[in-house]
């Protein structure tokens, strides 16, 4: 069956088997293989997308239910050719090992940070409690959440004096950048 | 396989009239599992996301209707938690923030697990589930629902539709087992109430018998009530727990419910 669909901004359609995940159809269907295939039941995170703004596990959404809807994965984060503040954060910060686990914790972070632009070590902990990793022990992630948190904050405290300016890039998307 | 997308409460029962044999699907936590590891391949599916009736929940008359595609996120937010607090608490403590923003208390209904973490505090409100086909409406109580392991009593032409529930007011709480704090099936749960108007004590546990099961007493039985209620639980040994660790979580969980509520 059709379905059509907003992946990252970009108008999209893809036919897919019923019973096919969102997470099948992005990765082997759309070319977009930046959300990693573990568990297959909502247990490790790592396919974690922004599905209609919200935090989701991409295994777990049916793909004919992304039909008319907007998916963000990993790929779509950031303005084009720079990385969002969240990858730039784990990257800063070592919170990346195998890497495996990275694409599902930024979105994770991003989304937390949409919702809490400022949020306590208690907060993080909730928030990413859905989203495994085996190598770093978690403190790196956590610092990296950190970093990007406090990058935001600069971020907005320019973004008010620069009110205005690239009014354009506001509207496309971002609100995840 | 086809999957059939509804945009009305209408157009979905008459489809199921239809489709008997269609599987509904809202958010997909438990289905989506069942497909991916080729454990169900039905021949329809039914997805309910766009029936917008579904969606939300309402009050009149002070009877609280949550439509069954209430996500427990929704049920943990602040006006709803305030009405229902254990099934907030029972919401937060569902997987993980990606499957509360998915799951539905009307799928945790459906699933009619033994271990579903809303089903205990529903019962312990005296809650009744909302169900529909083509012709009409009926409402059962949760506790009559629950038939079984996964075992429920909705027809193949019915789906259900809502929860209704007039909050007690009373003080409750709900505990949980597990080895951590994120993505755990129930080892064992419990809600708990102190109803002073109506003098009573309400406990519901799940993951301790084939079905979750709601347990009264008289508010001056507080002290035997722990007792009482791994007494009236049925559990067994599995992967998660033995049946011997069940019940004497149950009687700590309900001694420090009690403490909970009652101070």
């Amino acid at each position: 069956m059709k379905i059509d669909l907003t992946v990252n901004g970009e108008k999209r359609d893809a036919d897919v088997w019923a019973g096919e995940s969102l997470l099948y159809t992005l990765r082997e269907q759309l070319g977009l293989p930046g959300s990693k295939n573990a568990c297959e039941q909502g247990e490790c995170g790592s396919c974690s997308v922004l599905l209609d703004g919200k935090l989701v596990c991409a295994c777990l959404v049916l793909a004919a239910q992304a039909d008319g809807h907007e998916v963000v994965t990993v790929e779509g984060l950031g303005e084009e050719g720079e990385l969002h503040r969240v990858q730039e954060a784990f990257a800063e910060t070592g919170a990346v090992q195998c890497g495996f686990c990275t694409p599902g914790l930024i979105v994770a972070t991003v989304a937390l940070l949409e919702e809490k632009p400022d949020p306590t070590d208690d907060e993080v902990r909730e928030a990413l409690s859905g989203n495994l990793c085996r190598c770093t022990g978690y403190a790196k992630i956590f610092d990296a959440v950190r970093t990007a948190a406090a990058a935001g904050a600069e971020t907005s405290a320019g973004a008010e004096t620069d009110a205005g300016a690239g009014g354009e890039a506001a509207e496309n998307g971002a609100s995840y950048s | 396989m086809d999957v059939l997308t509804p945009h009305s409460l209408e157009e979905a029962l008459a489809l199921k009239a239809e489709h008997p044999d269609a599987v509904p699907i809202q958010g997909g936590t438990d289905l989506m599992v069942e497909l991916n590891f080729d454990r169900a391949r039905p021949e329809t599916i039914l997805n309910l996301n766009e029936v917008a009736e579904l969606r939300g929940w309402t009050r009149e008359n002070g009877t609280l209707r949550l439509c069954s595609g209430l996500t427990y996120a929704e049920a943990m937010e602040p006006e709803l938690a305030g009405l229902l607090p254990a099934l907030a608490e029972a919401s937060r403590t569902v997987g993980s923030p990606q499957i509360r923003m998915r799951g539905t208390i009307g799928g945790n209904l459906g699933t009619a697990s033994p271990a579903g973490d809303a089903l205990p505090p529903l019962l312990v409100e005296d809650a009744e589930v909302e169900l529909a086909n083509a012709g009409g409406t009926r409402t059962l109580p949760v506790s009559e629902f629950l038939v079984g392991p996964k075992k429920s009593a909705l027809a193949d032409d019915e789906l259900i539709v809502a929860v209704r529930v007039m909050p007690s007011k009373a003080r409750q709480t709900f505990m949980k087992v597990g080895p951590r704090n994120a993505m755990v099936i129930a080892v064992c749960s419990l809600a708990l109430s102190a109803d002073r108007e109506r003098e009573e004590l309400r406990a519901a546990f799940g993951s301790a018998g084939p079905v979750p099961a709601l347990v009264t007493a008289s508010l001056s039985e507080a002290e035997a009530f722990p007792e009482q209620v791994a007494a009236a639980s049925s559990p067994i040994d599995d992967v998660r727990g033995t049946a011997a660790y069940r019940r004497h979580a149950l009687k700590v969980l309900t001694a420090r419910a009690l403490e909970r509520v009652l101070t």
